[in-house]
């Protein structure tokens, strides 16, 4: 199992168009991906490719969340992940 | 959670800015049938607006051939309750009708549960790629909205939601993605919120999926490269996303009434529209009709009488979309006319349609949805970006007016049995003092390094100690124009007094009207008590005049309510002693036109007309009478 903290950069949190290219770029990962609150059990992690499981999340901008993956590829996967969420992408 | 700017709420401000408008008007946004549809008949007499009822005409001339020689017209015709002017001509698109729900417990037959995941799955790319393929054509906020309800089609926490109940209680694929979508939505709309906004997607979703799963037409917008007048029952809040009002030429509902959403969305757009015409949904797809929004009527086979009519609205509506930032009358009395604004976006939209200033900010926009006061740099940022699009020229900025229809948490008491008459608007002063204070210090904060002459005025003053307390608060924080609203009948009585401790005072025509005829805003039942024809409120608009007259100075007396953005009241307005309007920007050049077209005298003898009338009608009519200028713009 690889995991990997990592913080909310964008201004609106993992919201609306956030958490739609996150979701899309999830989705696209031949791995299951997780997604759960810092201080959250790895039990109550949510699906990462689902839109509405991200919005549910509620992570605002500065929240630390926690991805987790297993399987090959699981670290890149999870590195370039972490690259999307440490963006401001409602800026863009 | 704490609240979130929403990035792709501006269509929904929009919309809502729209509908505080419209429960400012005659109508609730009821849909009505039988005797309800009697009383908003009655109601829509009053205001002297069309009926809705399918013409004698239509009925004699249904039941004979085309083309019968004798009949002077073989055209058909329907009315309904005309609600935004345009006449246009053009053929038609049904709007299909809403998804019904299958029915509960619906179980497979015939099929494995193998096959019916695999139509679920099917059905869930479908309506993905179809919105996904929809959001690359669309703009701004539109493709934000689809792109989101694109991914929420093939979201795996719903379509895995659908397959457990197929393979769990045997269900139809129709009615697992309906009860997994409901159990979405509900969840969503128990977080609050934002979230619970989303629900209504997810809803939307659902409804397409069970479309495709059943092979029926996707609710919604009808998808057309050529433009086409929208026939439906009534439009729901979602299908604003997706309409394009360069495609969409026209709105006709066959239900719905003057605040439904087809209005509001109408209004937003400044399309033609009619709602509440029964027997519009027979009609077929490409039938070709005229119809004229001001009037309310639908006319098939339109005929040269029609097309001279149309071509004619083209040449007019390009006048009516243009004011030239210079408000007077024919004799070159003045009457700057400026723009009602609730944040950034509207006062940018407000400067390209060459407002005059901004007659009216509302604040609220800073504060609602949240469970705590905003802080002083978030205001600064956010008034800072509504002064920037004005330079030079005069923004009114109204302190915070929460309460009765606006509640917050941290400011008002839900519990209060009669909030309208409540703590709300400065009252909120008394209860929480220190808000408006900061408030007052964000605004001049905000107006130091911009260009724009920052006025600022409390909502619900009902006394000149009010005034005076607030004049004090607006020096302390360094603001040199105080002003008031007139929205109390007292206030009004009063000005002469409260004039002597502020600069201005701005009437707001809507809460006076409601306070007046001690008649609900929200109220359909009230409807016909609460306009602003009122005699007795046109009476407590002149008063207001005179006070500020007797007082001596000279200070500005304007009107920030919808009263303002109705040409014929704002001859009214004027000729009583108003001396600036402000509006939603869509209707400056409709005012501007009108008001060139008078005289000061010629305005002071139809407001003679209008105060003396004995009823809020004859108020109307006569004022209507004196202008045919509104008929010729098909206002």
């Amino acid at each position: 199992m690889s995991e990997r903290k990592v913080t909310i950069a964008s201004r609106v949190g993992l919201h609306a168009r956030p958490a739609g290219i996150f979701a899309e770029a999830v989705a696209e990962l031949p791995i299951e991906v997780t997604i759960a609150m810092e201080d959250e059990p790895a039990e109550d992690a949510m699906d990462a490719s689902s839109i509405l499981s991200l919005m549910s999340l509620g992570a605002a901008h500065g929240d630390v969340v926690v991805l987790r993956a297993e399987g090959e590829g699981a670290d890149e996967a999870l590195d370039a992940l972490v690259k999307i969420l440490e963006t401001d992408l409602d800026a863009e | 959670m704490g609240p979130r700017p929403r990035p792709e709420a501006a269509l929904t401000r929009v919309v809502s800015s729209t509908i505080q408008q419209f429960t400012s008007q005659q109508f609730t946004s009821q849909q009505f049938t039988g005797q309800q549809f009697t009383e908003l008949s009655s109601i829509a007499k009053n205001r002297g607006c069309s009926v809705p009822t399918v013409s004698e005409q239509t009925k004699s001339t249904e039941a004979q051939p085309a083309g019968n020689k004798h009949e002077p017209s073989s055209t058909r015709s329907y009315s309904g309750v005309g609600v935004t002017p345009g006449r246009i001509i053009g053929v038609i698109r049904q709007m299909p009708s809403p998804v019904s729900e299958p029915t509960p417990g619906e179980q497979l037959s015939g099929t494995t549960a193998d096959d019916a995941i695999a139509a679920l799955r099917t059905a869930s790319k479908a309506v993905h790629a179809e919105l996904k393929n929809r959001a690359e054509g669309a703009k701004g906020a539109s493709k934000a909205v689809l792109e989101a309800t694109a991914l929420m089609a093939a979201d795996p926490l719903l379509i895995k939601g659908g397959i457990k109940l197929i393979n769990n209680a045997g269900l139809t694929p129709e009615r697992a993605i309906w009860e997994a979508g409901a159990s979405v939505a509900e969840m969503l709309h128990n977080l609050g919120g934002y979230m619970a906004e989303r629900a209504a997607d997810v809803l939307d979703v659902r409804a397409r999926i069970v479309a495709e799963l059943r092979g029926m037409p996707a609710p919604g917008i009808p998808l057309s490269d050529t433009p086409f007048i929208l026939v439906g029952e009534d439009l729901a809040p979602a299908d604003t996303a997706t309409l394009d009002p360069s495609i969409v030429l026209a709105l006709v509902t066959s239900s719905g009434g003057p605040q439904s959403h087809t209005a509001i969305i109408a209004r937003a757009l400044g399309l033609p529209a009619i709602v509440a015409a029964a027997g519009v949904e027979t009609l077929a797809d490409g039938t070709e009709i005229y119809v004229d929004g001001a009037a309310g009527t639908i006319t098939l086979n339109p005929g040269a009488t029609e097309r001279a009519a149309a071509a004619a609205w083209t040449t007019t509506s390009a006048v009516l979309s243009v004011f030239d930032g210079n408000g007077r009358l024919k004799d070159g009395h003045l009457v700057p006319l400026l723009a009602n604004v609730g944040g950034a976006k509207d006062a940018v939209k407000a400067a390209a349609a060459n407002a005059q200033g901004v007659g009216l900010l509302r604040t609220e926009f800073c504060f609602l949805g949240r469970d705590t006061e905003p802080t002083i740099d978030e205001q600064v940022e956010a008034y800072r970006g509504v002064f920037d699009a004005f330079p030079g020229k005069k923004v009114v900025v109204r302190t915070l007016d929460a309460g009765a229809d606006k509640p917050l948490p941290f400011l008002t008491d839900a519990t209060e049995p009669n909030p309208a008459l409540g703590v709300r608007g400065y009252r909120t002063d008394f209860t929480s003092p220190g808000v408006l204070e900061r408030q007052l210090q964000a605004i001049a904060l905000a107006a130091e390094g911009t260009e724009a002459l920052v006025w600022v005025m409390a909502p619900m003053i009902s006394t000149t100690d009010e005034a005076e307390h607030f004049a004090g608060l607006c020096a302390a924080a360094g603001l040199q124009i105080p002003g008031v609203m007139v929205e109390v009948p007292s206030a009004a009585i009063m000005s002469a007094s409260i004039l002597t401790h502020v600069e201005f005072v701005s009437l707001g025509t809507n809460d006076l009207t409601q306070y007046a005829m001690a008649a609900d805003r929200q109220l359909g039942p009230l409807a016909a008590l609460n306009t602003p024809w009122q005699p007795a409120v046109l009476q407590l608009i002149r008063l207001t005049a005179a006070g500020s007259e007797a007082e001596g100075h000279h200070k500005p007396v304007g009107v920030c309510g919808e009263a303002a953005a109705d040409p014929a009241l704002a001859v009214v307005l004027v000729g009583i002693g108003v001396t600036t309007l402000s509006m939603t920007a869509r209707s400056l050049s409709a005012v501007a036109a009108v008001l060139a077209s008078v005289t000061l005298a010629e305005a002071r003898e139809i407001a003679a007309l209008a105060l003396t009338a004995p009823t809020a009608t004859e108020a109307k009519e006569r004022v209507r009478a004196a202008l045919p200028i509104l008929a010729e713009l098909g206002l």
